[in-house]
């Protein structure tokens, strides 16, 4: 049986996605240091908002609120225990919200990063991060999602263990990561390395992608990258809604509905067929989005320097894949790490 | 592109053997350097010396290089892996001839945030360039700060935010300083990835610093500004 997400890509151009989780439920009150996770289980009616909110906006896919909800991020609040209930309850609200909408949507698992380094700069072992996503997995897929999504990644090695995490479970799934860092991920991954890393995936995801980051030009400079390589999965564009900025002791995304709403447009034309959003992307931005990719026709790849003027400059020059980056120190060609 | 040919250590002269230590901490050979370093004590050289020369001085083009894209993350690590390796052997060395460590830092992520990758790193850039870190972990309340700042007799107080929701904590502690009229004693340094300068600037920081490599910089400057004040009249 086919799965609902590659149903509805075969009826569809593209596809909206969701915004911001953690916006969101700290609008609700959320306090800075709880565990998104645990409010599943206390306040299951914000979470089945959270959702309604997007899923009236337009969104086609939305995330269930299990980010931090594998057993690495969940002790930091005692809950390491909780792993399978927190995410099946998730799921379960989430699977509710989509069939109660008489609309063809579908309920994405996601699964953020474990939050610790790897082997062998950091203590986590590859078997560890495996059996953390699995087991994260299992819950999510108990409580009735579509499919899993991991996000936020930035190792190779974490990308590859969520994978396995999908395999086991039997699920099919997606991933994003995040390029931060002059266009890579926090550990030196460009677009094209990532394309790559697919390619050489045993179980393959249905879509892979940008999350995050840092504004919206850089997220679709690496977006650019990945159709670039002429990948066969789908590519995902989920950005933050600008930047944020701290005005009068608050923290503001400056990126607007409208221009949300050009980068949505942007993110289509740069070869992403499932878009969203990501931190301070709220249902108004989503709408506006919608509205946008209903009420544009396709247009052209767009170039660095349209995106750059409609969205704002990039945060580095090179993103590693122009051949422009900074080269490697010239080295005396002694003994270099292998 | 590793050499076949095997180099050994102790057949190089001081000053290439200096250089073959910056290559090897930038290629994040711990062995190498432990080794490194006990050669260079057994020739004479003051664990000082051995800690600015070759240590802190092959620290410093990995952090440059970090800053400028060309490492990244895991490549400072093991970099900075194989400097605690040296570290272990000059600590004890250092203790005993009672020379100043460069600066002391307390340096925690702010309450209510549980990301430390960031602060970390700058934990162990800073270490690899020589300061003493008093790491508080994650969800510093004020007075955890406060008392560690206290207790350490610290220069530098470094703060770290992930999230938009915890990052004005930082301006309470700067404000409880201010309040202590002790804001003066020492250097503020904030950071994380959703901070930037406005951010630092409206909440009375020293600096707002982008990554590791510039807190280790910005450090070293303001710890320069410091000791000429301090200077004797």
């Amino acid at each position: 049986m086919t799965d609902r997400l590659t149903q509805l890509l075969a009826t569809r151009d593209w596809l909206l996605a969701d915004g911001a989780t953690g916006t969101t439920l700290f609008n609700m009150g959320l306090q800075s240091g709880d565990s998104p996770e645990l409010w599943n289980d206390q306040h299951p009616d914000r979470i089945a908002a959270l959702y309604q909110g997007a899923v009236d906006a337009g969104s086609d896919i939305f995330l269930t609120n299990t980010f931090g909800g594998n057993a690495s991020r969940l002790k930091l609040h005692d809950a390491e225990k909780r792993v399978g209930e927190l995410n099946r309850i998730a799921a379960e609200i989430g699977r509710n919200v989509a069939d109660k909408s008489g609309r063809d949507l579908v309920v994405a698992g996601s699964m953020g990063p474990t939050g610790e380094i790897m082997e062998p700069m950091g203590t986590l072992t590859f078997a560890s991060a495996v059996e953390m996503f699995h087991e994260q997995a299992e819950g999510l897929k108990e409580g009735g999602v579509d499919v899993l999504w991991a996000e936020t990644i930035s190792a190779p090695d974490e990308y590859r263990a969520a994978a396995e995490g999908a395999r086991l479970a039997n699920m099919p799934w997606c991933g994003t990561m995040s390029f931060d860092t002059s266009g890579r991920t926090m550990m030196g991954v460009t677009s094209a390395d990532m394309a790559k890393l697919i390619e050489k995936l045993d179980y393959k995801p249905i879509g892979y992608g940008a999350n995050c980051g840092v504004g919206s030009s850089d997220l679709l400079r690496t977006v650019l990258g990945f159709s670039a390589q002429g990948p066969e999965q789908v590519i995902i564009a989920k950005g933050n809604a600008g930047i944020p900025k701290y005005v009068d002791g608050h923290i503001h995304y400056d990126g607007t509905p409208e221009l949300m709403g050009e980068y949505a447009v942007m993110a289509r034309d740069c070869g992403a067929r499932i878009i969203g959003g990501c931190c301070g992307t709220t249902p108004k931005h989503l709408e506006s989005m919608r509205a946008a990719l209903e009420n544009t026709p396709i247009g052209p790849r767009p170039t660095l320097e349209q995106i750059s003027t409609t969205l704002g400059g990039f945060s580095s020059t090179s993103d590693g894949t122009d051949g422009n980056a900074p080269k490697a120190r010239e080295r005396s060609g002694r003994r270099r790490r292998t | 592109m590793a050499d076949e040919e095997d180099i050994i250590l102790s057949e190089l002269e001081d000053e290439e053997l200096t250089l073959q230590m910056h290559d090897d901490l930038y290629d994040g050979l711990k062995e190498e350097i432990e080794e490194a370093v006990n050669i260079l004590l057994a020739r004479g050289w003051t664990p000082y010396d051995v800690l600015t020369k070759a240590l802190v001085a092959g620290m410093t083009i990995v952090g440059i290089d970090f800053r400028d894209g060309i490492l990244f993350v895991p490549e400072v690590l093991l970099a900075a892996n194989a400097m605690k390796g040296g570290m272990g052997i000059l600590k004890p060395l250092l203790a005993e001839t009672g020379a100043a460590p460069v600066g002391k830092m307390v340096i925690g992520t702010v309450k209510g945030d549980i990301h430390d990758i960031g602060k970390n790193l700058v934990a162990m850039m800073m270490e690899g360039a020589g300061f003493e870190v008093t790491d508080l972990g994650i969800n510093n309340s004020v007075e955890k700060y406060l008392d560690a700042l206290e207790n350490e007799k610290a220069d530098i107080l470094g703060m770290s935010a992930l999230l938009t929701t915890t990052m004005p904590y930082m301006k309470v502690v700067i404000d409880t300083l201010t309040e202590k009229n002790i804001r003066n004693d020492f250097i503020v340094l904030v950071g994380g990835a959703p901070l930037n300068e406005e951010f630092s600037k409206a909440i009375g920081a020293d600096a707002y610093c982008r990554d590791a490599a510039v807190a280790v910089e910005t450090a070293k400057e303001f710890m320069a500004r410091k000791h000429n004040q301090a200077a004797p009249q």
